[in-house]
């Protein structure tokens, strides 16, 4: 269950780059995360609310990317896509790969619904 | 509607607090290493033999993660080494911050090697950087063949793999080979060793190659 962790580092993260008392017009937040990364985005998007009610962000909600696992042969230098996280290049069978992307946890953006829309 | 775009990494913190880690084991020269693995794969049986067998050649420090109790730090102590238990009360990780308020009551001073035995949880740890040199999985044979295929993170965060209860295998559908061909499919940069906390068998190995990368990094 890191994903509790995770939820409140999203939390911080958000406090960090919006105002207090702008907190409440946060729509959706953006995040990119990796088919391999770990991380469940049922439980993910579960600890977000459960941590967010009664609270500005009670009506924010997560808009989440998966990003499929894919690696860069650094023999044969194909890429290739690989569901299961396997390093090994499918063309060559060379170990000598580099992860291209699958492994992110990363917070793109925050949208911000306009003081006016919302505050009647 | 406006979007404020950041791009930044959710872990981004523990991530700096780790770099903070980093660098103050890089000054001390510790070689560090994070010991990770499902629970009752053996990491305290194996961190037991591994200081009884350095003992005298390589000095150790030693911090205990658990989510209850001081039972592992009690077995490491009789070793006479410093151990500092990290009890997570739940937690089913450690994270960069524990680890670095565990080594401020430390004296890194003329420790080579800092052994962090984290959590026992095959899934969460893969994605906290503590500050270590290498993660370092721990498999035993009684958990099955597959599970570098089950939790492949684990496995391609590590840098080396010990196979632990190799005395077992005459009794369990396990086999070595298969267990090694999948943990390197996951990650083909692995290096793997197999051992015994009960025949000793391969401990010598496994320390040897302990004890020269702590050299290398003095």
């Amino acid at each position: 269950m890191h994903e509790l962790s995770i939820a409140q580092n999203v939390i911080e993260t958000v406090k960090q780059h919006i105002a207090e008392e702008d907190l409440w017009r946060v729509g959706s937040i953006t995040m990119r995360i990796g088919e391999l990364g770990g991380v469940m985005t049922d439980s993910l998007e579960f600890c977000y609310g459960a941590l967010t009610a009664d609270t500005p962000l009670s009506t924010s909600s997560l808009r989440i990317e998966r990003v499929p696992f894919q690696i860069e042969c650094l023999e044969c230098h194909r890429s290739s896509l690989n569901e299961r996280g396997f390093a090994v290049c499918p063309f060559c069978g060379s170990g000598n790969t580099k992860i291209l992307s699958g492994d992110e946890l990363h917070i793109i953006a925050i949208e911000l619904n306009e003081a006016a829309e919302t505050n009647i | 509607m406006s979007v404020l775009t950041i791009e930044r990494k959710v872990l981004k913190k523990n991530d700096e607090i780790a770099r903070r880690n980093r660098e103050l084991f890089r000054q001390n020269k510790v070689f560090v290493v994070n010991l990770v693995s499902s629970p009752g794969s053996g990491k305290t049986s194996l961190l037991e033999k591994t200081l009884e067998r350095l003992r005298g050649r390589v000095r150790v420090a030693v911090v205990e993660g658990d989510v209850q109790t001081d039972l592992d730090a009690k077995r490491v102590a009789r070793f006479n080494v410093p151990v500092v238990q990290i009890v997570t009360n739940g937690g089913c990780h450690l994270e960069a911050q524990l680890v670095e308020d565990a080594v401020a009551t430390m004296d890194l001073s003329g420790i080579q090697l800092l052994v962090i035995e984290n959590v026992g949880n095959l899934v969460c740890p893969a994605n906290y950087d503590l500050g270590e040199a290498m993660k370092i999985v721990v498999a035993s044979t009684t958990e099955g063949d597959d599970k570098p295929l089950k939790y492949p993170p684990m496995f391609r965060n590590a840098s080396v793999l010990v196979i632990n209860k190799i005395d077992l295998l005459p009794y369990l559908n396990c086999t070595i080979a298969v267990l090694k061909e999948n943990a390197l499919r996951v990650n083909p940069k692995l290096t793997v060793f197999e051992t015994s906390c009960r025949t000793d068998a391969g401990i010598s190995q496994w320390c040897d190659w302990l004890e020269e990368r702590v050299g290398k990094n003095a």
